[in-house]
């Protein structure tokens, strides 16, 4: 069966019908479009997986500072915390968040990420996976086969909305991909694949209107604490749909308002820090002093 | 678009946009001169020039002009490889008509002397589009394996390196000719569904009147 990705309702409904997870029938059939095996392709994931888990590790580094000074160090505080048991929602979470945060202040300083989707958004599907993974000690195969999961919800928000914070906002970014881990984490944690597409719409429901506000244009403030709370967001929809809540709106619709809204979103909120936290005076005082008085505020 | 385009790519931060993407156009503009580079001149547009410091989309281009990939921690000390290689860059600020937020126009001259200038677009998630090759209209993304024939325009060309094609199994899912003028320079991009063999390239590259031949795969 040929896959299109122009809905999840197709994915659910093709991996029902062939009694199969979402990642299988992605997995077979991408492998079929690149013309190699499933294996290569496989594997190809599987090194980008290693790679997320290189760029947790890197991101704790303590003195890690962005050329900017805006961002580094954060991740580390909060995994002292984690560790020193002084955190209070408990350590999967804690944990969950100072990964979020370790990729993405080790992507602000020019390391080695994963863009999932994007650069911007980079924390929310390797903390959301390696938490898990360390906590409860799952197999590694099921947690790259969720990546095949939440590439294909990924493709069917590219293809129907947009993953590019200047197109559709930061719901387009951290949005999705905190969609896109929501969707993974259900599925590893054995939920069907309409659970799938339930957790899926919640995450973007919950993001519903996130607007793209970067201080002085960088990839650093607000993003990389929005990628702790994508994670936070991704645990909450796994959740509620894994207990059998469903979504009042089904996932495809809400792509397509998703699209609506960021079709509607005024260009100052999408990524060209006119508006929002970028414009605030803080905001404009950092540009200053990272820019200068012209350069980027012209 | 496959998974790949999804989750990945694997690449040096902070922006797929202002760091991938802007390796990719520097990479192209190196792999389309053929030869070693002796001086780099790029040109930010939009928010390129506006955001390049923070962003580092000026090492990250550099590192591409260095044929770095995107994923190589090299592009962090470009500047300083580039410096000790002998490479001058210049890097510059200004606008471009009519181009999107995200592009660079990247000049290079070979240490023979011979130039080409490539104008890229970032468009996302580390993707670009090559919108200009020498002043010339074209366009390609290096998603596809793609095949770039930079020749003159005379009969019988398309042909012979579309046969080569032929004889390497290979799909062709684009094609596109641009070109300058009737028997000026034209450029042949054909897009394909798998890999190509590279001593087929080598092949293409003997038809006399090709000038260049590259494979792209982004
Ligand atoms: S605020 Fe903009 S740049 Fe930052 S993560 Fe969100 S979409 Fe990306």
């Amino acid at each position: 069966m040929q896959l299109k990705y122009n809905s999840v309702e197709e994915l659910v409904a093709a991996a029902s019908s062939s009694n199969k997870k979402i990642s299988e029938i992605v997995l077979e059939q991408q492998a079929e479009d690149m013309e190699t095996s499933k294996e290569t392709v496989y594997s190809t994931m599987e090194n980008s997986f290693e790679v997320m888990r290189q760029s947790v590790l890197n991101g704790m580094d303590e003195t890690l500072r962005s050329s900017s000074g805006l961002s580094g160090g954060a991740a580390a505080k909060l995994k002292k915390a984690v560790d020193e048991g002084k955190n209070h929602y408990g350590h999967l979470l804690g944990n969950a968040i100072s990964m979020a945060l370790a990729v993405t202040e080790y992507n602000s300083c020019m390391g080695q990420i994963v863009a999932a989707p994007t650069a911007g958004s980079c924390g929310v599907i390797p903390s959301a996976l390696i938490s898990v993974l360390e906590e409860f000690d799952l197999p590694k195969h099921d947690i790259i086969m969720s990546l095949f999961t939440a590439s294909a919800i990924g493709m069917v928000i590219a293809k129907c909305a947009s993953i590019a914070g200047a197109e559709g906002g930061c719901q387009a970014e951290v949005g999705s991909a905190s969609a896109m881990a929501a969707a993974a984490l259900t599925e590893i944690f054995g939920g069907t694949p309409q659970m799938v597409s339930d957790s899926c719409a919640i995450a973007l429901k919950n993001t519903m209107g996130l607007v793209c506000d970067p201080v002085a244009g960088l990839v650093e403030v607000p993003c990389i604490k929005r990628n702790a709370m994508g994670v936070a967001n991704a645990f909450t929809a796994s959740e509620l749909a894994c207990a059998g809540i469903t979504s009042a709106i089904p996932a495809d619709e809400v792509i397509l308002a998703m699209k609506q809204v960021g079709d509607l979103m005024s260009t100052a909120l999408k990524e060209t820090s006119e508006g929002g936290l970028a414009a605030t005076p803080t905001g404009c005082r950092l540009r200053k002093q990272i820019f200068g008085t012209d350069s980027a505020s012209s | 678009m496959n998974v790949f385009d999804i989750i990945g790519p694997v690449m040096i931060g902070p922006s797929s946009s202002h760091t991938a993407g802007a390796a990719r156009i520097g990479k192209t503009a190196a792999l389309l001169l053929g030869a070693p580079v002796a001086k780099a001149d790029i040109l930010f547009h939009g928010s390129f020039a506006k955001t390049y410091k923070g962003h580092g989309t000026d090492k990250a281009i550099v590192g591409g002009i260095l044929k770095l990939d995107p994923w190589d921690p090299g592009i962090r000390t470009s500047l300083e490889t580039a410096k000790e290689q002998g490479i001058s860059v210049t890097i510059r600020t200004g606008t471009i008509e009519n181009a999107h937020p995200n592009t660079a126009l990247v000049t290079l001259t070979s240490d023979q002397g011979s130039t080409i200038s490539v104008q890229g677009a970032s468009v996302g998630g580390g993707n670009i589009v090559i919108n200009k090759v020498n002043d010339m209209e074209v366009y390609f993304t290096g998603q596809n394996t793609t095949l770039i024939v930079m020749h003159q325009d005379i009969p019988g060309i398309i042909a012979h390196v579309t046969n080569l094609v032929a004889v390497g199994n290979a799909n062709i899912c684009n094609f596109r000719l641009n070109r300058q003028e009737k028997r000026g320079l034209a450029i042949m991009t054909i897009e394909m569904d798998s890999d190509f063999d590279q001593s087929l390239v080598s092949q293409i590259q003997t038809i006399p009147h090709v000038y260049n031949t590259i494979l792209l795969k982004l």
